[in-house]
């Protein structure tokens, strides 16, 4: 019969197809050919585990395509024996065969996760290249705005919109956050993606191996403006990153400090690279602890009050109303005040207000440990190490 | 002749062995108390997810106050007591029915009842204490999840006794029929259920949170 | 933008002339098709004065049958929908190269993409899958109805009223813009003040509600109802699979009600657990929507797994393969399916030994999976294939399937993820397994049970037509996307300025008119069938040699679906019954106990309906009212004892005589 010959022919020629099509592709695909060395990694274990996985995914759909062929109804000379339902050597090998591969790809996905967990600091360059002990890691903080990138390079105190520029074959860490909602944090050339969340920090470890033009983008749908939230992310040499530096210190965006910040995170698209060529230390660290906005307590010290059981019912109305939102997101969104939903409320600071750039004490950075609750992966913001909570307690001891 | 009868016969036995020949009605609602079980489980499931984002929460006061503060474990002692004693004398119902008798079945459901109302009552008061001097859900995420915790077991006590309100009627129209007892077994079932969630939200939120 | 918050009024809420999106001229051409549809369509039943009929024997019926076609017939008209936001996202994301923004701005194709996975999922797979279930399920355990049959109809109509629901959002006001499972904080008050979100929220859980007790409903149905003899490990697969889902059904709804509910909360109240701010934890919110949604992928695709195994052992003519580790391996999955829901998230920084463990549990699924796969083929192997539409199907899908699942194995691996997730890549891999496991899963049950449904067998021709179509439709559309997932392109991108990317995109659009073309030759394929219908007549009720016994019945069956109840004495009870020529009983009957209709489910759930629109829109003395009318109408209806009667005997015997001439016109046995 032509109907029962054709089908599996004709299913044959679109799989074939479509396997062309993958490496044709896979010319100008960034994910197998990155400039990293832990996405070159991360890219090997794409290829490794299809390879693991095709071991028994290509003789399955051979045997498909041949047995669909040869038990045609149409072929009477096939053997039929329509009682035959069990055997138990077959299905050892059913249950077995799969079973293999798992444990394989189970061993080789247990090794590689803890390997390349992004958590985990930089320890070679590329293959071969161990990172010498005298290389500090460039530091970059990472903060997702709506809907645009803002870095801070605290070491040269410098801070970029949209432009990230890193020097080649230098470990790079990333701590990341986000403003008001869930981003990720992609340079595929780089290292793989981790989300950035709102008053929390994320990290992410890489190291660049080759100089070059490349993007980034967020990989999490964050709202209207998400399509353009991309950035220019350039590998260059040592000393052109010292050059650029440089240049973005003579640039004319001035410095980034409170007040500029909060205007800088209203939402808009598609803005143009700013450098700012000063940035004020604390930002980072406030924009994590959700207390840019003067006045609003830092979350490290609400975490570190309630650690102590709360300020009682004197802190019931320790909150301020503010025509900002209620959710902390700071200052990215202001509704308008004919609108009844939104209380734009939050939390207010017991101290007198912060100054921008002022420095928080030492005893505020105290959040009770919820390491054993979370995993290494999800750190308290600012948790240094873990200063026991009786520090932070008098100056903050609850009304209680 | 003879033939064609062994043959006739063979075959009707052959359908007597495939055909269940001599069926009777199936009694209605055989199956209505697995299925209200199984209800409950999913029941159970939204139980266990608020207690899951309580267990979550529970600590974050966002500098309000905390547990220790806002519980009245006397108070919570005794509506406790409520709804423990309406649990007994739905039991008592239950008895009353088994023995058919309508009046001490409508009497012990009366008593059932008030007892879920003195629950409901006392629970009000706690919120509208705590609303009145600002513990509001509103507040901090443990007071969210406190509220719709313990609320939406409140509001299951509200439909358990709406909902037995509705069976006194209709065993007062109807009597203790089938159709009725299995409901009253039903509705059983569901108030003891609230009774073992209540166990669960006085142990986790009001003993472990006076123990915070 | 209607995204704006809207002013106040105690009577209409939040509605008002501007919530009507005028300035939208797709939506307002839509608008305009739909409303001169629905006039046609009204018209037509009131001249042919069709509404007593479909009131008295569809809208209020208990009849599982009648409601699994209607379930059916829902997840059609809301396949259409949803296939036409596939179509408008694969028409922007061609376009929107070269600095052109395309012709879909932010706020609407927001809502696209949105409603798509939506719909897709709730009000299409789930639909088409609770639709076989409730059809096939009795009938293959030979019960004459669902244990409870009210609650049935319910179901039906709770998951009808949030299809309404998400269909009005179309017109009135706005569908959210978060992604299907609406992350807060986007989806929190702050970032979405519209009425987007609501219209999710209510939506899912009207519909939710239904799920769930359709649920337990089949649960207790097959625990209950089996016949005689039918003991579980001799429960035909389909039923199995049906209750390893039913199962995960009622173990998971609730947890998407709660995470719903507590979202609603912060929406409505206030509250804070899914803020940024005083305390609330939005991370909480992801864990607990994935404790729900991956094992919704599994409710999604069990049964399907069931209908492949019937008709791979039909088809094949042939005992099923390994019954014992198919039932196992359904089980395993049901099991294992609740320890993978951080897969998801692997990229939210978990530490590395909770990402590995996740990985390597959801690996360990794919072992179930695998060694179905290989139990259907080996019921291919020394069987004789008929390779009519449901065996295409089914090949198609094994073909299908196995790439679907490589790639979702490789999605497993956490780093392979870092480079994966959320892109193109994923998205490929996820439509790979639902249309190549679920819709294709769907179209071999609807050509495999049609026959049974109406009567006659669907036309060969058409369906042809419409299965080449879908399936290299179906390549063409999505093999671009896992290449342009290596390209490192995210999913919900609306413009583009990598001019690279457009041929790629160029090719999904083409595979995309070709699976219209499966579509439209699938509605050619029902309507040529209908017309001739008595040409594909079967009244055999057993057009494809079945085993199993709803095909002992007559097609389509009668109301009680059997005389006498069957008895059961081993697997493929039907194959056993004609292999030993047991004569059918054409004497003794008796009156059968049936359910009676209700009007209680449709106007439970129309007040269920209204108050949902009435929430969302924040009329809130409408919402109290209709909430009343839901609880006052509920309570009416337990007033209403008498919910059964007896098909008298005479009709009975009739009906069952003409049952012999049919059989004894088609020159059959028994």
């Amino acid at each position: 019969m032509i109907r029962a010959f054709s089908l599996p022919r004709r299913m044959a020629r679109v799989l074939m197809l479509a396997t062309l099509a993958l490496p044709l592709g896979a010319c100008d695909a960034i994910v197998l050919n990155p400039a990293g060395d832990v996405a070159r990694q991360q890219a090997n274990l794409v290829i490794a585990s299809t390879l693991l996985m095709l071991l028994i995914i290509i003789p399955v759909m051979l045997l498909t395509v041949f047995f669909a062929w040869k038990y045609r109804a149409s072929n009477q000379e096939a053997r039929y024996e329509p009682d035959w339902d069990h055997s138990t050597q077959l299905e050892l090998v059913i249950w077995a065969a799969p079973l293999l591969i798992i444990i394989c790809l189970g061993a080789l996905t247990w090794v590689t996760t803890h390997l390349l967990d992004p958590y985990r600091p930089i320890t070679q360059l590329e293959k071969g290249r161990p990172v010498s002990a005298e290389v500090a890691p460039l530091e970059v903080n990472v903060v997702a705005l709506d809907w645009k990138w803002l870095f801070i390079y605290p070491e040269q105190g410098i801070a970029t919109v949209n432009e990230l520029v890193v020097p080649k074959d230098r470990p790079i860490n990333f701590r990341i956050t986000s403003s008001s909602v869930m981003n990720s944090f992609y340079v595929p050339a780089l290292a793989g993606q981790v989300y950035a969340m709102p008053g929390m920090e994320t990290k992410l470890h890489g190291v660049l191996n080759r100089t070059g033009e490349f993007t980034g983008f967020s990989a999490n749908y964050s709202g209207a403006g998400f399509s353009s939230m991309r950035f220019a992310f350039r590998g260059v040499t040592d000393a052109d990153f010292g050059q650029w530096v440089k240049q973005v210190k003579a640039g004319k965006d001035g410095s980034l400090d409170r007040s500029v910040y909060q205007e800088l995170v209203k939402p808009s698209e598609k803005e143009a690279v700013r450098h700012y060529a000063s940035v004020d230390g604390a930002l980072f660290n406030a924009i994590v602890d959700m207390c840019v906005q003067p006045g609003k307590m830092c979350m490290s010290q609400i975490m570190a009050i309630d650690a102590q059981g709360g300020l009682g019912l004197a802190g019931v109305y320790n909150v301020a109303m503010l025509n900002h939102d209620k959710y902390g997101t700071g200052d990215s969104f202001r509704p308008s005040d004919n609108d009844r939903s939104v209380d734009a409320a939050y939390v207010r600071a017991l101290c007198a207000d912060l100054k921008p750039g002022q420095v928080l004490p030492a005893s505020v950075y105290a959040p009770r440990s919820l390491a054993p609750l979370v995993g290494a992966g999800l750190r308290n913001p600012l948790d240094k190490g873990t200063p026991a909570i009786s520090q932070s307690a008098p100056p903050l001891s609850p009304v209680s | 002749m003879s033939q064609t009868m062994t043959t006739g016969q063979q075959n009707l036995s052959l359908t007597a062995r495939y055909f269940d020949l001599n069926e009777h009605d199936h009694p209605e609602g055989g199956s209505t108390m697995l299925g209200f079980w199984i209800y409950l489980m999913s029941d159970c499931l939204i139980f266990a997810m608020l207690f899951a984002a309580y267990g979550v929460l529970g600590a974050n006061y966002a500098t309000g106050p905390s547990p220790k503060v806002l519980f009245d474990l006397d108070l919570v002692a005794l509506n406790t007591a409520m709804l423990l004693f309406s649990s007994i004398t739905y039991g008592f119902a239950m008895l009353a029915m088994e023995k058919n008798k309508i009046g001490a079945t409508q009497m012990w459901l009366a008593i059932t009842g008030l007892f879920g109302a003195a629950f409901l009552a006392i629970e009000l008061y706690e919120f509208s204490h705590l609303l009145h001097i600002g513990a509001t859900p509103q507040r901090s995420a443990f007071l969210s999840a406190f509220f719709t915790l313990v609320g939406t077991h409140g509001l299951h006590v509200t439909f358990g006794i709406i909902w037995l309100v509705t069976l006194m009627v209709q065993v007062s129209r109807k009597g203790l029929i089938a159709a009725n007892k299995r409901r009253l077994m039903c509705l059983s079932l569901f108030w003891h259920f609230l009774d073992v969630i209540w166990i669960g939200v006085f142990t986790v939120v009001y003993l472990m949170g006076m123990l915070r | 933008m209607t995204s704006e918050p809207q002013a106040w009024s105690p009577i209409f809420g939040r509605l008002s002339l501007e919530s009507l999106p005028l300035h939208e001229p797709i939506v307002v051409a839509t608008f305009c098709a739909v409303v001169l549809g629905g006039i046609g369509l009204v018209g037509a039943l009131t001249y042919f004065r069709l509404w007593g009929y479909l009131w008295k024997e569809w809208f209020t019926t208990v009849d599982h049958k009648k409601i699994g076609i209607m379930y059916m017939i829902l997840g059609l008209i809301m396949f259409v929908r949803g296939f036409a936001d596939a179509i408008m996202m694969r028409l922007q994301q061609v376009m929107a190269f070269n600095g052109s923004e395309g012709y879909l701005n932010a706020h609407h194709y927001d809502q696209v993409f949105t409603a798509h996975g939506v719909i897709m999922i709730f009000f299409v797979a789930m639909p088409f899958v609770t639709g076989l279930m409730n059809y096939i399920v009795p009938l293959q355990i030979g019960a004459r109805d669902v244990s409870f049959p009210f609650l049935n109809n319910f179901s039906f109509w709770m998951t009808t009223s949030g299809a309404v629901l998400v269909m009005v959002s179309l017109f009135i006001g706005e569908f959210a813009q978060t992604g299907w499972l609406a992350y807060p904080p986007l989806s929190g008050l702050t970032h979405s003040p519209g009425v987007g979100v609501d219209y999710y929220i209510w939506a899912l859980q009207i519909a939710g509600v239904g799920t769930t007790l359709s649920g337990i409903n089949l649960i207790v149905t097959i625990v209950k109802m089996r016949a005689p003899g039918m003991t579980m490990m001799k429960m035909p697969v389909f039923t199995w699979t049906s209750l390893c889902t039913n199962v995960l059904i009622v173990a998971s709804f609730p947890v998407l009600t709660a995470v719903l509910a507590l979202l609603s909360l912060d929406r409505y109240v206030g509250t804070n657990f899914f803020t940024n701010d005083f305390g609330g934890s939005p991370m909480m919110y992801v864990n607990l929507i994935w404790i729900w949604g991956h094992p919704e992928v599994y409710i999604l695709i069990l049964p399907l797994f069931g209908v492949f195994s019937e008709i791979t052992s039909t088809f094949s003519g042939k005992r099923l393969f390994g019954y014992t580790s198919m039932v196992y391996a359904t089980v395993c999955i049901t099991v294992l399916s609740y320890l993978v829901w951080l897969h998801h998230f692997f990229t939210m920084g978990s530490g590395a030994s909770v990402n590995s463990f996740f990985g390597i549990t959801t690996m360990i699924i794919s072992i179930p999976t695998g060694a179905k796969l290989f139990n259907w083929l080996f019921t291919m192997y020394r069987g004789r294939i008929r390779y009519e539409l449901p065996m295409m199907w089914t090949v198609a899908f094994m073909l299908t399937f196995v790439v679907g699942g490589m790639t979702g194995v490789m999605l497993a691996v956490p780093p392979a993820d870092f480079v994966l997730h959320n892109s193109l890549f994923l998205i490929a891999h996820f439509h790979n397994v639902i249309i190549g496991g679920v819709v294709f899963g769907v179209f071999a049950a609807i050509n495999y049970w049609w026959p049974k449904a109406f009567g006659y067998k669907l036309n060969v021709f058409w369906g042809k037509v419409s299965f080449w179509f879908w399936v290299v439709g179906f390549w063409f559309a999505f093999m671009p996307l896992y290449v342009l997932g290596f390209m490192g392109v995210t999913r919900r991108m609306r413009v583009f300025d990598d001019p690279s990317l457009q041929i790629l995109f160029g090719i999904a659009a083409f595979g995309a008119v070709l699976i219209a073309c499966g579509i439209a030759a699938m509605f050619v394929q029902f309507g040529v069938s209908i017309m001739n219908r008595d040409k594909l007549r079967d009244e055999t009720g057993d057009p494809w040699n079945g085993r199993t016994l709803e095909w002992a019945t007559s097609s389509p069956p009668p109301d009680y679906n059997f005389a006498f109840t069957p008895v059961v004495h081993g697997l493929d009870a039907w194959e056993e019954m004609k292999r030993r020529d047991v004569p059918r009983p054409t004497s003794g009957f008796r009156a059968i106990h049936m359910p009676s209709s209700t009007w209680a489910g449709i106007v439970i759930a129309g007040i269920a309906t209204v108050c949902g629109f009435a929430l969302i829109w924040h009329i809130w003395w409408l919402a109290a009212l209709s909430f009343l009318g839901v609880i006052g109408t509920s309570i009416v209806h337990t007033f209403n004892y008498k919910r059964d009667f007896h098909i008298p005997v005479e009709e009975v015997v009739a009906t069952e005589a003409e049952r012999t001439r049919q059989l004894e016109a088609a020159g059959g046995a028994a």
